[in-house]
């Protein structure tokens, strides 16, 4: 496509801010992750023969990805949970896969990639969507939240105790999304019955099958305590 | 997913100037570029236009923003109540995450999920002309029975364009040549010998509303969704009927099928089948018939026309019960 000529246009593309001094992301978990840890394995050579997932883990450092800015990346600025993000990143890159791999916010899965699971789900400005159908370039000036925001000064949300509750989980991939859409689901037109919440809940596949638990914990978060019999 | 140039666009007349493929909810283009099914060099983010709004139109009917997303359209007052099977078809597609994203505009250019459109491996004529169907002779189960041709049995997906056609919407867009409207009726194109071609739209034509026509006093919708589970899955085969009695008597009826055709499917034949007769379940079954007449089932899809008639009676009968 040439160069839209028309002045209404903004073409992140071309504007010039390489001189804006990018933030390093942080990551916003504790100090002492699993997946740090695993990294730091590789890199001192302990894991000579490094496994799949101590390899894998190593790819995701920050050091590594800040290398694979590539050309054609754009600035874009991201609010997640109450924090902004200064990037430089291709406009192909979605909203999943900035959170994960740029700033290292693991807790959003990548289920199917494709809108089919639900792994992905964050709430935009509150309203629940698949991260993986959507590009980062997209939400500059978006409120973003995702399962690290939800808990707020070391307390679980009502959502997140009910799942605790409830055991709604079991290997727990998909519960990071299972939380996100139920808690967004608090805010939508939903009735009241167990089938009306298997409904709401069918964007997010759990391939443990822990379903009955998942709208148990819906129904405590929602005040209905004693949902009806299944 | 190749790279490509993302712009946005701050005004209708620049998005359609621009000349790239327009990006609303992303819940197709950005599914099928992962897959390279599309590869557009230049991506327009038309998220920015001030589309979103739903209003009561002056002489009544509804306009509806092209970037109105599905969830707010299917929860929307007016729409609930005046408008029963365009709020039904909308929440009985996709899922709520979708539906938060999904557009109006974008609902209604929804790609196939014919399987071989989808992989890249298979020869597909509507993805590449002259490819080749790898539907007709393979695995067919979820494709149409009308308005196939030899090059081409995949069906279209929405549910919303389903019930907009009983609804008889019109769709509103802008293009270099200027503003015009065509009825949604007229929107879709089979596939013919040019699969790839599936609606009148110009290249850079931008869909900026819908509007639908008010409905007179007493007139009542329904839409059915038959799939292979309760939710979150395509239709194998769905009604919308829109209909309004006098007495016993069907004074007016529009009925559409999705999951059936390759294009959302109108099919006056019932309604010619059906108008001016009681509502009788002898005459729904009547009208059913003379809408699957001209049906071709394919190898593995042959359920598919008894399905979409019983969906029809069924909508028929919950739309035309005595309270």
């Amino acid at each position: 496509m040439d160069k839209p000529e028309n002045p209404q246009f903004q073409d992140p593309a071309n504007s010039s801010t390489d001189s804006e001094p990018l933030a390093k992301p942080e990551p916003a978990h504790g100090r002492f992750s699993r997946r740090a840890f695993l990294a730091q394995l590789g890199a001192a050579g302990v894991a000579a023969t490094a496994t799949p997932l101590a390899a894998a883990a190593q790819i995701e450092t920050p050091e590594t990805q800040d290398q694979a800015a590539a050309p054609g990346a754009v600035p874009v600025t991201l609010t997640v949970n109450g924090r902004e993000y200064q990037l430089r990143i291709e406009p192909r890159v979605t909203l999943l896969d900035a959170l994960r791999d740029r700033l290292q916010l693991f807790g959003t899965k990548k289920g199917c990639d494709h809108g089919q699971c639900g792994a992905c789900t964050v709430h935009v400005n509150g309203r629940r969507v698949n991260s993986c159908l959507s590009f980062a370039v997209m939400h500059q000036g978006d409120r973003i939240t995702t399962i690290e925001g939800l808990a707020q000064h070391g307390q679980l949300s009502v959502v997140q105790q009910a799942f605790v509750d409830h055991d709604g989980f079991q290997c727990g991939y998909c519960t990071p999304g299972q939380i996100m859409s139920a808690s967004a689901l608090l805010a939508e037109p939903i009735g009241p019955s167990d089938d009306e919440v298997r409904a709401a809940m069918s964007g997010n596949i759990c391939r443990c099958g822990a379903y009955n638990n998942i709208v148990a914990a819906v129904q405590q978060a929602r005040g209905n305590r004693n949902p009806s019999a299944v | 997913m190749q790279t490509f140039r993302y712009s946005q666009a701050r005004s209708v007349e620049g998005a359609v100037r621009s000349g790239g493929t327009f990006l609303a909810g992303g819940t197709t283009l950005v599914d099928l570029m992962k897959l390279n099914v599309l590869q557009p060099s230049a991506v327009v983010d038309i998220n920015p236009l001030p589309l979103a709004q739903v209003e009561a139109l002056p002489g009544g009917g509804l306009r509806i923003g092209a970037m109105v997303r599905n969830s707010d359209l299917a929860n929307h007052a007016t729409v609930r109540e005046q408008y029963a099977v365009l709020s039904q078809a909308l929440l009985s597609g996709a899922s709520p995450q979708l539906r938060n994203m999904a557009t109006t505009g974008g609902n209604l250019l929804q790609k196939t999920r014919c399987y071989y459109y989808r992989d890249t491996n298979y020869p597909c004529n509507k993805r590449q002309p002259g490819s080749g169907c790898s539907a007709i002779d393979g695995y067919n189960r979820i494709h149409a029975v009308l308005g196939g041709s030899s090059d081409c049995v995949a069906t279209h997906p929405s549910d919303m364009a389903v019930a907009m056609m009983a609804l008889e919407a019109t769709v509103h867009t802008q293009s270099s040549q200027g503003e015009r409207s065509i009825a949604l009726d007229q929107f879709y194109l089979v596939p013919g010998t040019t699969p790839d071609k599936e609606n009148v739209l110009l290249p850079g034509e931008l869909i900026t509303h819908v509007t639908l026509p008010a409905l007179a006093a007493g007139t009542r919708s329904h839409y059915l969704k038959l799939r292979d589970r309760a939710q979150y899955e395509f239709a194998l085969a769905s009604a919308a009927v829109v209909v309004r009695l006098h007495g016993r008597r069907i004074e007016r009826v529009r009925v559409a099928f999705g999951g059936v055709g390759t294009k959302p499917w109108r099919s006056p034949e019932a309604e010619r089948a059906l108008e001016g007769r009681d509502a009788t379940t002898e005459n729904f079954r009547r009208a059913a018939d003379a809408a699957m007449a001209d049906a071709k089932p394919l190898r593995y899809n042959g359920f598919k026309i008894e399905l979409a008639k019983r969906a029809l009676v069924r909508t028929l009968e919950t739309t035309t019960q005595t309270a």
